[in-house]
């Protein structure tokens, strides 16, 4: 018996999958970052098709139902990876900054 | 001692001239005009003067420029160096006020208070904002001033070697807090005078800036 969810979240991890791919064939992303993403829709489409499966994991943690294990770990994943974001946009604005100046001073001396 | 006089420019075409001229008729040192990438004249105004006029080819913030304007200075050979807004706020006759602690050697950075001097047609919820920033400052850094956010202040060549900005918009007033507190700067404050006008007051701060300063500096203080 296949429900609603099952089917939307197919839906959306072809069009996630299909995304990660493109970007790979473009260079954008690493072989390594392809496999992580894959893996993680390929995580997410397990555990939406076969529940049962994050039932270990939450008795081992002593959280009460798997799908609660599973989105804890997102939330927290999430907040990691906007962490590290944040953290890479602040070094990429210094990094202009710093070219911005270098340029600024050798104009100057220059002349 | 070679004096620096630092100012930070963007889109400031209608006063950096009479600014200039200001400070070019009380001859009190060399001036830096850094033009953050102004979409406007400012840049061929001040080049019209005898200033030094070094041009950010992308708007990269107030706290990017002054550190800009900073680098050069001390490239330039300078021992004090002070740090100038562009929107004719400050009266030239203080910079004397504000360079002489460094110059008698009483402080590595002198930072020029409104509220210790005068603070002319200064908007209420202006007030209120900076009296906020003071307990921010008091609280995070331990450092007692009266005024938080003054543009106006000077340093020594050691300070000023030592002080690393690496914020580029407007958080820079707070992380000269945390520098000196870093490095154990001798600071001082002395009162000097702002005025507030309708073009200073359209080109301030707005108070919702203020919180999203405030987060950052808490941040910043114990998250980096």
């Amino acid at each position: 018996m296949i429900t609603t969810i099952q089917i939307i979240v197919l839906v959306f991890v072809v069009f996630a999958a299909s995304r990660v791919i493109l970007r790979a064939k473009d260079k954008k992303i690493s072989v390594t970052e392809l496999f992580f993403w894959l893996a993680v829709w390929a995580g997410l489409t397990g555990v939406v098709f076969f529940p049962e499966l994050t039932a270990p994991a939450a008795a081992f943690l002593g959280v009460g139902r798997g799908i609660d294990v599973i989105i804890y770990m997102s939330i927290g994943l999430l907040f990691y990876l906007i962490f590290r974001l944040y953290v890479k946009i602040e070094e990429l604005q210094q990094d202009v900054t710093a070219v911005v100046r270098k340029e600024a001073i050798d104009r100057k001396k220059k002349k | 001692m070679k004096t620096f006089i630092v100012i930070a420019a963007f889109n400031e075409e209608k006063k950096i001239g009479k600014v200039l001229d200001s400070l070019l008729a009380e001859k009190c040192g060399n001036i830096v005009v850094v033009d953050d990438g102004s979409a406007d004249n400012t840049a061929k105004i001040a080049e019209s003067k005898k200033v030094h006029v070094l041009k950010h080819s992308l708007n990269r913030g107030q706290g990017a420029a002054l550190k800009t304007g900073i680098d050069y200075a001390l490239q330039e050979g300078a021992d004090i160096i002070v740090t100038y807004d562009a929107d004719g706020q400050f009266l030239p006759e203080d910079i004397e006020k504000v360079v002489a602690p460094v110059k008698r050697k009483e402080a590595d950075i002198v930072l020029g208070s409104r509220f210790l001097g005068k603070a002319v047609n200064m908007p209420f919820s202006k007030k209120i904002v900076l009296k906020l920033g003071v307990l921010v400052v008091l609280l995070l850094y331990r450092i007692k001033i009266t005024d938080s956010q003054s543009g106006f202040r000077a340093l020594s060549r050691k300070a000023a070697e030592k002080i690393k900005l690496t914020t580029d918009r407007m958080e820079h007033a707070s992380e000269f807090f945390w520098e000196i507190m870093r490095n154990r700067l001798k600071y001082k404050e002395v009162p000097i005078t702002v005025i507030y006008d309708d073009y200073s007051i359209s080109k301030g701060q707005k108070w919702t800036k203020s919180i999203e300063l405030g987060l950052k500096m808490l941040f910043r203080r114990f998250l980096m």
